[in-house]
């Protein structure tokens, strides 16, 4: 069961992201955005991740694709034009990234070998009771620095858009 | 019980990371390298969540939280960057905005 589901949506994960890439449409590319942090947030509920999964969902596929898709319609994006492209990109850009992705999951599988398994419910400390009390007691200062980090970047947002408003 | 790998689960973090840096280098539409670069960021998400199962403890899960809050503060810069270019030169093409260069 457990592979089943991690199977299903891992391959929909990555089918979603291959389309975000692939797609010329900006819009398009963010609705296939939505799909794969929604597969993602189904991975997280599998690795015991209950706070996460629901973040996910709330913070990523709710308020800041929200705010992409805005931008988007704000800006009447159209498809993406056509540039040239050099050949040495052209010749060395997949190549490249394919022998990362090889070096990448050659470590992966010389680290962890196959005995170390997960299956559901075998990690419970993910809720929200758990998590809230690590983020005030031993991440209590990461947490105030991210308050400040956010006031920050409201601040800049709405000085950046208020000049491009006059 | 059929169980998944740890190993699964970081293939596809690293399979994710590599779509997304593709769409960063590849594509000329700056909103959609924007949407790449949040695709790495849930990728990176992934692994944290992956180690914090495989260590048994919560902190990956701090950690995967603190990337979300950076997520969002960055998307919400950068998309009014965003909006203040494209109201000086009216193109996403990533490679016009190029008045840093000259």
């Amino acid at each position: 069961m457990d592979v089943i589901l991690f199977l299903v949506f891992a391959l929909f994960a990555v089918a979603c992201a291959i389309n975000v890439v692939v797609q010329t449409h900006p819009i398009a590319s963010a609705i296939s955005l939505i799909g794969v942090m929604a597969s993602l947030a189904v991975l997280y509920l599998l690795l015991g991740a209950e706070f996460i999964a629901a973040a996910q969902v709330i913070v990523y596929a709710g308020a800041i694709m929200v705010l992409f898709v805005f931008v988007i319609m704000l800006l009447n994006a159209g498809a993406e034009s056509k540039s040239g492209r050099s050949l040495v990109a052209q010749a060395l850009g997949v190549p490249s990234l394919v022998a990362l992705l090889g070096i990448l999951a050659f470590f992966v599988q010389r680290l962890f070998p196959r005995e170390s398994a997960t299956h559901f419910g075998g990690f419970t400390g993910g809720t929200a009771k758990a998590v809230g009390k690590a983020l005030f007691t031993t991440y209590l200062l990461p947490f105030e620095a991210t308050s400040i980090l956010i006031l920050i970047a409201i601040v800049g947002a709405i000085v950046l858009a208020y000049k491009e408003m006059d | 019980m059929a169980a998944v790998p740890i190993s699964w689960f970081l293939t596809l973090s690293a399979v994710l990371f590599v779509i997304g840096a593709a769409g960063f280098v590849f594509r000329r539409n700056i909103i959609t390298v924007f949407m790449s670069i949040e695709l790495m960021l849930n990728a990176v998400n992934l692994s944290f969540v992956t180690f914090a199962y495989q260590f048994k403890k919560v902190d990956g899960h701090l950690l995967a939280l603190f990337v979300m809050v950076v997520a969002a503060a960055e998307a919400a810069v950068g998309l009014a960057i965003i909006l203040t270019v494209f109201k000086r030169r009216p193109s996403l093409n990533i490679d016009e905005v190029n008045s840093m260069k000259n």
